[in-house]
């Protein structure tokens, strides 16, 4: 019985990312790419918790947890890199 | 007796030593310490002359490099002896002659040491056994050669005429060494001596190794249409032209085709050739040389004709072969005594008028006979020598060309009776050819005479008054003359000595007692000597009519070999670098096209063409549905890349195709790979976000549809072709793989992880050597970075 439902959620999960995919192809605006990307994260990261659950291993756990910082810190980058045209501003002195 | 070999690499030892003692003794002409080692060659050599007389040979081996069969074998019999006497010999000579020719302010060293390195050179080709050994040598002069001709390098001429002279025998040399290796593989053995027993005459390969055999004699002997570099080559200084281009090198050729007369000679095609082309060259060279106005042209011509007479004699004396030893083969085999003689007595006479060309041009300051004559009062002894050699070289008595003249129309009358090869045909071409050759001959020996030493003196034309030269460069000149005379009066003591062992070499199988007649002066009234006379008469006539009308003067036309070669080398620069400008375009994307279109097309047609395309899928997984989603959203961003209209776009999009591939890798039960790939993947798509600071707004590309179509094609091909390998190879496994040891990595290596024991343990040197990489990487980042140019600073790249 959770092995179905876990199928089930992952196929969801999985159009999930192809609905993102498809904003972040269509995208008119470049935010709405952003969000789509991180979008993409966040289904990665609960598709991969089902994925563990379904193989019956722990190994992924660490997986999950990288996931989530990079979703976020690619968020940041992309989010600054579209305030500001830089990512990683010089310093004043050079 | 010293060894052979020791004595090859005398002069060789000698060239190492002169930059020394140039620079030790800069009182004495360096010259006369190279004039002992031909000297002490020479009569070294002529001890050898009466045990070789009376039919020993001498073979001497040196281990070289044995697994190939390559020694360093010396052979002495009567052919080489001839060669290696004419060499030392001529060779002291022209040494004297060049130690007052050439004046202490030329590089004199330059010159000994390559001078020394020729003959060594030539020295090894003549007593070289061994093929390779031969084909060193062989090289070996005509690198010595180049060098020679080039010695006044600043002259542009100088420079023109060594690259000729190298390109051509080089050729020539190459086509050899072809041959040599024929021989091999036909005969299992590089010893010359082994081969004239074990050759097989019907073996495919026996006409094409003739055939290249002689590119090589004929390009080296300057036979006709490669007689081109010869007369170039005369920008060398004269005693170069004397000992190279008249006595040595350029019997190279003809020492080759003499020594494998016994191995080729009996096939037909080696007649027809040697024949054919010795007397076609014959023919060009004596015509050429009479139209000569520059008196070493008019020589070099004349070399090339005389060669040209001495290989046709050759020629005729291989069909020999053909009778083995019967009464009739008499006639054949005194044409290649005719030719051994002719060789030495050319040799002498050449030499001579070289040398008093030199003295001439040493003396007046010209070599242009517009500007010569009446020299006779002023240069008695230059016009005797002058007088001996041409009239030798016309064919007159009592000079020793008188004699092999005689000889050679006898032996082509002879032969154009003759019922082999069906002669009959052509038969009665020969004595013509070599008739009228004969004339343009007298002719040409007549202007070196006439047109020089008679006639008005121009001193105005002159740029120094004319002198004799200095006793010591007259010497050599008067040696030669003596000699010329020597063997008119005395021929059968070289006949017997020399020649006669030397045709001993080149019919070995041959019995020759009683089947030679001696060399007589007076042979009765037979057609040679008509033909002789006729020369004379016809000769004369043509040279008062000429000398008064100059008609003969027709300028070099517009086809000559010589425009030929011109023309050859510059369409050869000049397609070679429209092709290259063709297709090295400097656009990366024109390389990219080439290397994925041979990718694709080897790859794709060597599995196409092996019957290597196996698609068996049974053995496959079922796909499930996530997966098949996954996949689908990778392929979808794929496409939506190439279309992609920003560059943000294009960087999310690879993103997502990352990510996607993490989550494929999660799937497949690869945590360690899944995390890395994240981690990359998010640090690359924000190295791209990082370039972009920089990068100008992308614009659409406007290349041509062509170009696009390419790029389409050959994306799909090299997409579809590694598709169907990658199937392929997945479906056909050889063998089990070797993961099951892996399993055991907790006992082996007390590692849980296995994939990081194989890293760490198992494979830690790809590990290491990958760290280097991204140490390199991180390097090379921070130089780009770092080390830039200021303003106002060269490029560092450029310092």
């Amino acid at each position: 019985m959770i092995e179905i439902m876990l199928r089930i959620s992952l196929a969801l999960f999985a159009s999930a990312i192809v609905i993102s995919l498809y904003r972040i192809i269509r995208g008119p605006s470049i935010p709405d790419r952003v969000i789509a990307l991180d979008m993409i994260g966040v289904n990665l990261i609960s598709a991969i918790a089902a994925i563990s659950i379904l193989l019956n291993t722990k190994a992924y756990l660490e997986v999950i947890l990288i996931l989530g910082i990079l979703a976020f810190i690619s968020t940041i980058a992309l989010s600054k890199y579209i305030e500001r045209g830089v990512i990683i501003e010089h310093k004043r002195d050079r | 007796m010293i060894s052979l070999q020791l004595a090859i690499m005398i002069p060789f030892l000698a060239a190492l030593f002169i930059p020394f003692l140039y620079k030790k003794i800069p009182r004495i002409h360096i010259g006369w310490i190279v004039l002992i080692v031909p000297t002490v060659l020479f009569i070294t050599l002529t001890q050898f002359i009466p045990s070789i007389a009376e039919g020993k040979t001498y073979l001497h081996s040196l281990r070289w490099i044995s697994s190939y069969g390559i020694h360093f074998t010396t052979y002495v019999d009567g052919l080489s002896i001839i060669f290696g006497l004419l060499i030392t010999g001529i060779g002291s000579l022209v040494i004297l002659y060049s130690i007052y020719y050439l004046s202490e302010k030329e590089s004199l060293h330059h010159f000994y040491i390559y001078l020394l390195l020729f003959m060594g050179a030539m020295l090894g080709v003549v007593f070289s056994d061994n093929l390779m050994v031969l084909y060193v040598f062989w090289e070996l002069t005509s690198i010595s050669s180049f060098l020679l001709i080039a010695f006044w390098y600043h002259r542009k001429k100088s420079r023109y005429g060594a690259q000729k002279a190298l390109l051509i025998t080089f050729g020539g040399g190459i086509a050899m060494l072809t041959s040599f290796m024929m021989i091999y593989f036909m005969t299992g053995t590089l010893s010359v001596r082994e081969i004239i027993s074990s050759i097989d005459t019907s073996h495919t390969l026996f006409v094409p190794a003739l055939l290249l055999l002689l590119i090589g004699a004929f390009t080296k002997s300057a036979q006709y249409p490669f007689h081109i570099w010869l007369p170039d080559a005369m920008e060398a200084p004269t005693p170069v032209s004397a000992y190279l281009h008249s006595a040595t090198m350029v019997k190279a050729g003809i020492y080759l085709v003499a020594r494998f007369t016994p191995v080729f000679g009996s096939h037909e095609v080696w007649f027809w050739l040697v024949t054919s082309i010795g007397l076609i060259t014959l023919f060009w060279g004596s015509f050429n040389a009479v139209r000569q106005i520059d008196l070493k042209a008019l020589l070099a011509y004349s070399t090339i004709s005389q060669l040209g007479l001495i290989m046709s004699l050759f020629g005729i004396g291989s069909i020999a072969h053909q009778f083995g030893a019967a009464e009739n083969a008499v006639m054949y085999t005194q044409a290649s005594f005719a030719a051994l003689f002719h060789l030495v007595n050319h040799s002498t006479f050449k030499g001579a008028l070289f040398m008093v060309v030199g003295i001439v041009d040493h003396g007046v300051g010209t070599r242009d006979i517009r500007r010569l004559g009446g020299l006779m009062s002023f240069m008695p002894v230059s016009f005797t020598i002058a007088l001996i050699g041409s009239f030798s070289m016309a064919g007159l008595p009592p000079f020793n060309g008188f004699l092999s003249k005689e000889m050679f129309f006898e032996a082509l009358v002879n032969v154009s009776q003759s019922n082999v090869f069906s002669i009959q045909a052509f038969g009665i071409l020969f004595p013509v050819i070599a008739w009228i050759a004969s004339v343009f001959t007298f002719v040409y020996c007549m202007m070196i005479v006439f047109k020089t030493f008679f006639g008005p003196y121009h001193p105005e034309k002159l740029e120094h008054p004319a002198h004799e030269a200095k006793i010591g460069m007259l010497i050599p000149p008067i040696i030669l003359a003596v000699l010329i005379i020597g063997i008119f009066i005395f021929p059968n003591i070289l006949g017997d000595f020399l020649l006669r062992p030397g045709l001993a070499s080149l019919y070995p199988s041959f019995n020759l007692d009683g089947m030679l007649k001696p060399i007589s002066i007076w042979h009765g009234f037979n057609p040679a000597l008509w033909m002789t006379i006729g020369v004379v008469v016809v000769g004369i006539i043509i040279f008062r009519v000429q000398s008064r009308r100059k008609s003969l003067y027709i300028p070099p036309g517009k086809w000559t070999f010589d425009q030929l070669y011109n023309s050859t080398l510059e369409q050869i620069e000049l397609r070679g670098s429209k092709i290259t400008s063709r297709y090295m375009t400097g656009s990366l994307r024109d390389y990219l096209v080439y290397i994925f279109l041979f990718l694709g097309i080897s790859v794709g047609g060597i599995f196409l063409f092996s019957n290597a395309f196996s698609f068996d899928l049974s053995s496959n997984a079922p796909v499930s549905l996530h997966e098949l989603l996954i996949a689908l959203t990778m392929m979808a961003a794929g496409i939506a890349i190439i279309f992609a209209k920003s560059r943000i776009t294009t960087i999310l999009l690879n993103g997502a195709i990352g990510y996607s591939i993490a989550l494929l890798f999660v799937l497949f039960r690869a945590p360690d790979l899944a995390l890395t790939q994240l981690v990359v993947e998010t640090v690359t798509t924000a190295l791209f976000l990082l370039c972009f600071y920089f990068l100008p707004k992308k614009e659409k590309e406007d290349a041509p549809q062509r170009t696009k179509r390419v790029n389409v094609l050959v994306s799909i091909l090299v997409g579809v072709i590694f598709v169907a390998v990658a199937l392929s190879v997945q479906s056909g496994r050889l063998f089990e793989s070797i993961s099951t040891y892996f399993n055991d990595a907790y006992e082996l290596s007390g590692a849980n992880n296995i994939v990081n024991a194989i890293l760490g343990d198992f494979r830690a040197f790809d590990t290491m050597l990958e760290v280097i990489v991204l140490f390199i990487g991180g390097i090379g980042v921070f130089t780009l970075i770092k080390l830039r140019a200021r303003k106002g600073e060269d490029n560092i790249e450029n310092q």
